[in-house]
């Protein structure tokens, strides 16, 4: 068996449409492509020509699973283009907004994509006939998650209520108030998550890279910070593409990216070992009782470090919650400028950048999406050669298995994964 | 009766509408206890063949390839229902129909022959027969029930392809075009969404497409009465729905340098005598 050819033809339980391609001879791995067929939208042009007042709207778009990671890159890079300050209270709501997020896209991706894998299920509804309690407490938590988007924005796919300078509306007394004690009672539930999750047999691996993640002087991050790496990057979203520097691949229609030339890892993992000290206390209880040593090199902790961070986003929500009182108007006055505004934000699967370039009357003249996918997917490469290496021993069926998990733990959002792939666009 | 077999198909798209799927929360379970799904990518790994009673397919076509697969699609489904604006629209990446592909590709893409795309993005019905189209961006878990619920009866499914602005009504919203003079796209927009953007005290943008029968001219000159330039007016209709025919010509309409209309005159509160 001196060569041998692994192919997933299409991964299932990602976002988007993929595809894994790994050939091994001698006991090397001559290729191996994660190749990316999402079609792409060209989002990057459309938004050449909109108004600043559209563009929330329109990066919604770009992927149904992580709105509004979108609309908070984007508000927030506009805003910084506009020279617009935005008040305290808007600061906390964009927050608890995104606590909806985190609490919604991890748990489906824990129940419904990944924890099958662990428990040698195909879909999380096959696997709720043996383990229905665990399921019902993820899709409650999914639930839960989607309650705290429906109020800002009506939907969680696609939600209509952000606007450049904060929201159109913001969340009625009573409304705060009952989504306050829903989620108080929901706490022994993302509790019992995080055991659940560090009870699952993972395989033990090490993968060291850079990782990758927001860091802010108080808070476990979320919209902002500066960009920091395990290995001592510490910088501003102004300074991104100066350091990270994407490059497009004959095998897929989505970016890689590089960090002073090598692969470097974002997502819910690095984000926890880069923070553990910004953890609140009863999330960093919770961590010490896994009995992991974190930081932790181990892609597969990506499912712990999930629900740790649902926990958090549950103890956040209900922290800003307590201290609600609705402002008079959820918004502040946006006065356009010509200027350029960067920004990036912690979407659920990383860090998500935004570059946009503006006019006086504030059209849209160029911009530029950095979404995690792209970032991770050097990574995920480097990654699935070490599996293959450990794994030689496995037969086909096994390895791909191992392989395909071994995706699903970064979480590929593969359909946001795809755009503009230059950023030297000259339209004169 | 043995269980319809049910697929989720997953074109040019953002997944939202398959996640609609997935955001039935609880639901979803009673789902599958009701139907079998036998192939939905981002839900399972099990992925059984055709033939499939009902296809869902959510997205548009947009590459060479995606023309070859809706057509096998609908060989091998009894039913093939279009879900979402991309679905029945084109959707927002159908924006690339009015500028010059070719020249997108070129100037962008470092190597644009790697890259497999078609001219334009197009709804499903421009490629096959469909039996039923669910509107919106996504569309709403209220209506794709009740479309399930009918598919398990045998019954023809039932979408309202009325104006917005009558569910907006009956919810009591205080109505942003008229009170407060925001350009709200209801009047010609399909119901569905539960009328969301009054409810956030802003003006609806068209996501559901547009409804059968609206003045898109008369909304139009009444945006100008606002102070919308005609420029603003064409995005207004050329944005989620900008392929549907409708949404379509008016854009076009307003893009247009030879029409001048007359503005209709706008009352805002208070000002009415």
């Amino acid at each position: 068996m001196s060569t041998r050819r692994i192919e997933v033809p299409v991964l299932t339980r990602v976002e988007g449409e993929g595809a894994l391609y790994a050939r091994i001879e001698k006991k090397q791995v001559t290729d191996l492509r994660l190749r990316i067929f999402e079609p792409p939208r060209f989002f990057e042009k459309f938004l050449q020509g909109r108004s600043w007042k559209e563009v929330p709207d329109i990066v919604a778009r770009i992927c149904g699973i992580c709105p509004v990671a979108y609309q908070m890159s984007a508000t927030h890079a506009i805003e910084s283009a506009f020279k617009a300050t935005i008040t305290p209270e808007i600061r906390a709501l964009r927050r608890l907004y995104y606590c909806g997020e985190w609490m919604e896209s991890h748990s489906l991706h824990i129940h419904l994509l990944a924890a099958p894998d662990f428990l040698g299920y195909p879909s999380a509804m096959a696997m709720a006939k043996d383990h229905p309690d665990e399921v019902k407490r993820g899709m409650r938590l999914q639930g839960l998650g989607n309650r705290i988007l429906k109020i800002f924005g009506g939907r969680p796919v696609n939600p209509v209520g952000v606007r450049v300078g904060g929201f159109y509306r913001a969340p009625s007394r009573q409304e705060a108030r009952e989504l306050l004690e829903l989620l108080q009672s929901a706490l022994p539930n993302a509790e019992a998550l995080v055991r659940w999750t560090a009870s699952l047999k993972l395989p033990e691996v090490s993968r060291p890279a850079p990782f990758v993640s927001l860091r802010h002087p108080e808070e476990y991050p979320m919209n902002e910070g500066r960009l920091v790496s395990s290995q001592g990057l510490d910088i501003g979203a102004a300074e991104f593409e100066h350091h990270m520097v994407e490059y497009q691949v004959p095998h897929s229609t989505a970016l890689h990216a590089h960090l002073h030339g090598q692969p470097y890892w974002v997502g819910p993992l690095a984000r926890l070992n880069n923070n553990l000290d910004r953890l609140p206390p009863e999330t960093a209880t919770l961590l010490h009782e896994t009995g992991i040593g974190w930081p932790s090199t181990n892609p597969y902790h990506s499912i712990i470090a999930r629900a740790l961070e649902v926990h958090l986003a549950l103890l956040e929500a209900i922290h800003l919650l307590k201290h609600y009182r609705r402002p008079q108007q959820a918004y502040v006055a946006i006065e356009p400028r010509a200027g350029i505004g960067m920004a990036a934000t912690e979407a659920p699967r990383g860090i998500l950048w935004h570059r946009y370039e503006l006019d006086a009357q504030g059209f849209v003249r160029q911009a530029r999406i950095v979404p995690p996918t792209s970032q991770n997917q050097a990574q995920m490469e480097a990654d699935m050669r070490a599996s293959i290496l450990e794994s030689l021993d496995f037969d086909d069926e096994a390895l791909r298995l191992r392989l395909e998990s071994g995706i699903r733990n970064y979480d590929p959002c593969i359909s946001c994964s795809t755009h503009f792939l230059r950023l030297e666009i000259e339209r004169k | 009766m043995s269980k319809l077999r049910i697929a989720v198909h997953k074109f040019a798209s953002c997944d939202g509408c398959q996640l609609q799927f997935l955001n039935l929360e609880q639901e979803l379970l009673t789902l599958a206890e009701r139907v079998d799904i036998a192939y939905f990518v981002e839900a399972s790994s099990d992925l059984g063949e055709g033939p499939y009673d009902v296809s869902f397919v959510e997205g548009s076509v947009s590459t060479p390839e995606e023309i070859k697969r809706i057509r096998q699609v609908r060989q091998q489904s009894r039913q093939v229902i279009a879900i979402g604006a991309c679905a029945t629209g084109g959707g927002i990446q159908a924006l690339r129909n009015w500028g010059q592909h070719d020249a997108f590709l070129k100037a962008v893409y470092a190597s644009p022959e790697y890259i497999d795309s078609l001219e334009h993005s197009t709804p499903f019905s421009d490629h096959i027969r469909l039996d039923a189209e669910l509107w919106g961006c996504p569309p709403d878990p209220g209506q794709l029930k009740r479309m399930l619920a009918d598919l398990m009866a045998g019954v023809t499914p039932f979408v309202p392809g009325e104006s917005v602005c009558l569910e907006c009504k009956r919810k009591g919203n205080v109505c942003v075009l008229v009170a407060k003079g925001e350009p709200c796209l209801g009047p010609v927009t399909r119901t569905g969404c539960g009328a969301l953007c009054p409810y956030q005290e802003r003006d609806c943008y068209g996501c559901f497409g547009p409804q059968a029968g609206g003045n898109t001219t008369a909304l139009g000159r009444r945006f100008l009465g606002l102070g919308l330039s005609p420029e603003a007016i064409k995005h207004r209709y050329r944005f989620i729905y900008n392929w549907a025919p409708a949404f379509r010509e008016a854009s076009q309409e307003w893009e247009s340098k030879e029409i001048t209309y007359t503005p209709l005159p706008s009352k805002r509160e208070g000002e009415w005598p």
